[in-house]
């Protein structure tokens, strides 16, 4: 029978196990062992079943960041919402159909002329999951974490985001209960555009501030 | 003690090095800074960390001037760091 793997004709000098059909990407680490043991003693004590955290990890996966261009979007269409999505960012979330029960608050930072937000988490990686989804892997790397209270015009200039020196760069290290989302400025030449047609400009980037919103092309 | 303090009040974050889970970041540990906001009330999360009662704290946003923290800094001059930090942590600075 031919086996895919029988390969007569070269010398077998590499250093993985043909006899294994898969192999771990890397060893198993502390933290994977943990969350295996607690999650088999969750589903053998009949806490939650396999199913119940299977679908947790789909609406964590599924969650992206068309409800962070929804909010943008409306925002630059409708200052009346924009209002309150600066004064109760919480209850306009709410008002989305996002659970937020069990979920940090949310704050909007607003960038203007004068002021260009951009949002880290020093600690850990603290990010606004409940609405945007799960972060970029950047985003929880020490590199941008430690980088970017540092040198923020460096780490902004290399996301291709120059700051004109007029412009305070305002770095918000989120330490403690609140999670930020930057409400990017509105590009030009949008004139006139609904609020379905600004969605595609609002970007990942945008909504942490290491960009701006993506211009007409 | 925990600071009473409005926006615009002068701080300083104590330079302390407790053992355990905190929410202040060594980085911005015994630098000045001012009040931006008050953010709300917050059972404290040192506490919480610990599987103890969290007593409501106070967290306020700070504004730190990047060249008060880091030596050498090259940014603008009115750039900032903007950290939320707990009434625990801040002391007022009198003048």
């Amino acid at each position: 029978m031919a086996d895919p793997h029988d390969h007569h004709d070269h010398h077998h000098d590499h250093d993985h196990d043909h006899s294994l059909t898969f192999q771990a990407d890397h060893p198993d680490t502390k933290y994977d062992l943990l969350e295996q043991a607690i999650r088999e003693l969750v589903i053998e004590k009949g806490l939650m079943s396999a199913q119940d955290i299977q679908r947790q990890i789909d609406s964590m996966d599924s969650r992206g960041i068309g409800n962070g261009q929804e909010l943008v979007a409306r925002a630059w269409t409708d200052p009346a919402y924009k209002a309150r999505l600066m004064a109760e960012p919480m209850a306009v979330i709410r008002e989305m159909g996002i659970d937020m029960e069990h979920q940090p608050e949310v704050k909007v930072v607003e960038n203007t002329d004068a002021i260009h937000n951009v949002i880290v988490c020093t600690l850990c990686s603290c990010y606004p999951r409940s609405v945007l989804g799960i972060p970029p892997a950047w985003y929880k790397k020490k590199a941008y974490r430690a980088r970017v209270v540092v040198e923020p015009r460096k780490v902004l200039a290399e996301f291709g985001t120059d700051v004109p020196a007029a412009r305070e760069v305002r770095v918000h290290d989120s330490t403690a209960d609140l999670r930020y989302i930057v409400l990017p400025q509105r590009p030009a030449g949008t004139d006139g555009w609904s609020k379905d047609q600004l969605k595609p400009l609002v970007t990942r980037d945008s909504l942490i501030g290491v960009a701006p919103a993506r211009t007409p092309a | 003690m925990s600071a009473n303090l409005k926006p615009g009040d002068a701080v300083v974050v104590r330079n302390d090095i407790p053992t355990g889970h905190c929410r202040t970041p060594h980085y911005l540990r015994g630098r000045k800074g001012k009040v931006l906001s008050i953010l709300g009330t917050f059972p404290n999360p040192e506490k919480i960390a610990y599987y103890q009662k969290g007593e409501p704290r106070v967290l306020y946003e700070v504004r730190f001037a990047p060249e008060d923290v880091w030596q050498g800094y090259q940014g603008a001059s009115n750039d900032s760091i903007v950290a939320d930090i707990y009434d625990h942590w801040l002391e007022p600075q009198n003048g």
